[in-house]
């Protein structure tokens, strides 16, 4: 359930919800780390759940000493006013056959928050992709028929690749096809959920394997950017491709602690 | 699927957990399996029963017994700490144990079993009902006492050099007090049972604090315990340290329940 940080729960009527998906290589949490950090997004609340494993830590996006030492737990919502967005970000892993339960409490705090549209940011193993899907592009978009009528001529504009169907039972050609996303973790239910309760819900995925994703994180934000157009590059160069994503503080240490000297 | 340099097929690990297999489990499961899942689910509750009788207790515990001060410890070296530093008077009388099992569950009675082995009792102190006592539920103050190995502790020096034990602090927003050490810098986290207290206590903004020991000894040690002596000078212990005589005692007691096992024994 959603619990707000102070008395009043704020109003989130139209506002777009980004989100991310606990799926291979954590792509679409630390998608949402780049955009909570870049965008300096104020903390709204939490999502009390016992669906995900509990943990806390220290402010994960500090900048400075003041703003350090507040307390994070594993689900917690975001908000920039200005922009109508808000952000969903999730810590930790799914305990054991709570993934479900979990994807129908989010929807229903969508639907009963009054957020326009929801955006997931996910990824899917490389590792199963086709031969026409490793030389393409390694992203793909899905929209909910109901997120289509609204957004589907901008997509087209942006020469966008829809995610494929392949065989529902992987083994035999001639099964029926339909949408799978391996590794995906709850985005493929989120998606079917949010077709049957006719919300609007895109998913934007990148095919990744595990290993240091934050090239991949980039990648996905980048992508996810060429849409909402959520900052502009740094400089007036065309050219240029970096854009200024601010790397989170807690993003050090991500293989662990120093090496001892011995060692060599 | 990947496949090895050496041609095997294997599956290809992944961070974010099993779900893919879940979900194909969940679609064929029949209503029998449901059902075995939910009684499984039920064995798997919490109840709190009055050790010496072996009944339920009604009601929650707190509503009870509600408390300004309600200190927890978990695992073994916590525990020792508390019940050697906080609890050697004997003012401390028992209100309510935890009975709970799981597919872990090594204890075959949870009834009988000595301080640092896995349980849960809750005491309050007989000489001041604020403690575990009569004070409203709103004015409550959680202090969490736990453990991790020192290996867990994310520095950019090696652990192997780092001064063990030492004590690290999380605290809620509401908790205004300062800690008694450093508080736990990024990217470190905390996580099981100390991290769902300390998360409740965030969200429905109650003051609560951790103190995390890293230590490089999991068993009972007195390094250890000694590591958690300077929370003894912050405001939710200082009325309760009382006197020394049975300290150590106690401590010898509880740290060398273990017994010595080696290949030949």
């Amino acid at each position: 359930m959603f619990v707000p940080c102070g008395e009043s729960v704020p109003d989130l009527t139209g506002f777009t919800l980004l989100m991310p998906a606990v799926s291979v290589g954590n792509v679409g949490q630390l998608a949402m780390d780049l955009i909570i950090s870049t965008l300096d997004m104020s903390k709204i609340g939490y999502f009390y759940t016992d669906c995900l494993v509990p943990m806390v830590g220290n402010n994960p996006y500090a900048t400075a000493e003041e703003n350090s030492t507040e307390l994070s737990i594993n689900a917690e919502v975001y908000s920039l006013p200005s922009r109508k967005l808000v952000a969903l970000q999730l810590r930790s892993i799914f305990i054991k056959y709570k993934a479900r339960p979990f994807c129908e409490k989010l929807l229903s705090w969508v639907k009963s928050s009054h957020c326009s549209r929801v955006i997931v940011l996910s990824s899917s193993h490389s590792s199963h992709c086709n031969d026409l899907q490793l030389r393409s592009t390694p992203f793909r978009y899905l929209l909910t028929p109901s997120m289509q009528k609204g957004v589907l001529n901008k997509i087209k504009s942006l020469n966008w690749e829809e995610m494929e169907k392949s065989p529902c039972i992987p083994q035999m050609n001639d099964s029926e096809l339909c949408i799978r996303i391996p590794g995906g973790g709850i985005t493929k239910a989120l998606y079917d959920e949010s077709c049957s309760k006719e919300i609007q819900m895109a998913i934007l995925l990148k095919f990744v394997s595990e290993g240091d994703n934050i090239p991949d994180a980039l990648g996905l934000v980048g992508y996810l950017n060429e849409w909402l157009q959520i900052i502009k590059p740094c400089s007036e160069d065309p050219t240029a491709s970096a854009l200024p994503w601010k790397l989170p503080s807690s993003w050090r240490l991500l293989f662990g602690s120093g090496l001892p000297p011995a060692l060599f | 699927m990947a496949a090895t340099f050496f041609g095997e097929v294997v599956r290809a690990p992944c961070r974010a957990g099993t779900e893919d297999e879940e979900e194909e489990e969940e679609a064929r499961e029949t209503s029998e399996d449901t059902e075995v899942r939910r009684q499984l689910a039920q064995k798997r509750e919490v109840q709190l029963l009055r050790r010496q009788t072996e009944t339920t207790l009604d009601g929650s515990l707190l509503e009870n017994h509600p408390c300004s001060k309600f200190i927890i410890a978990i695992g073994n070296n916590a525990v020792a700490f508390l019940s050697s530093f906080v609890m050697n008077s004997g003012g401390w009388e028992e209100v309510g144990c935890t009975k709970l099992w799981n597919e872990w569950c090594r204890a075959a009675d949870s009834l009988h079993l000595c301080p640092t082995d896995a349980l849960c009792v809750f005491y309050q102190l007989k000489s001041d009902p604020s403690v575990f006592g009569s004070s409203p539920r709103k004015n409550m103050q959680i202090t969490i006492l736990t453990c991790r190995h020192v290996t867990d502790y994310k520095t950019s020096e090696s652990t192997g050099s780092l001064p063990t034990p030492f004590l690290r602090a999380l605290k809620t927003q509401h908790f205004k007090d300062s800690a008694c050490c450093s508080l736990l810098e990024q990217p470190n986290i905390a996580h099981g049972l100390p991290a769902a207290v300390l998360s409740y206590c965030q969200v429905w903004k109650i003051p609560a604090v951790l103190y995390l020991c890293y230590t490089d000894v999991m068993k009972p040690d007195i390094v250890t315990i000694e590591a958690f002596k300077p929370i003894l000078s912050s405001m939710s212990f200082k009325d309760l340290v009382t006197a020394v005589p049975r300290r150590s005692e106690i401590l010898k007691k509880l740290t060398s329940s273990e017994t010595q096992s080696n290949i030949y024994t």
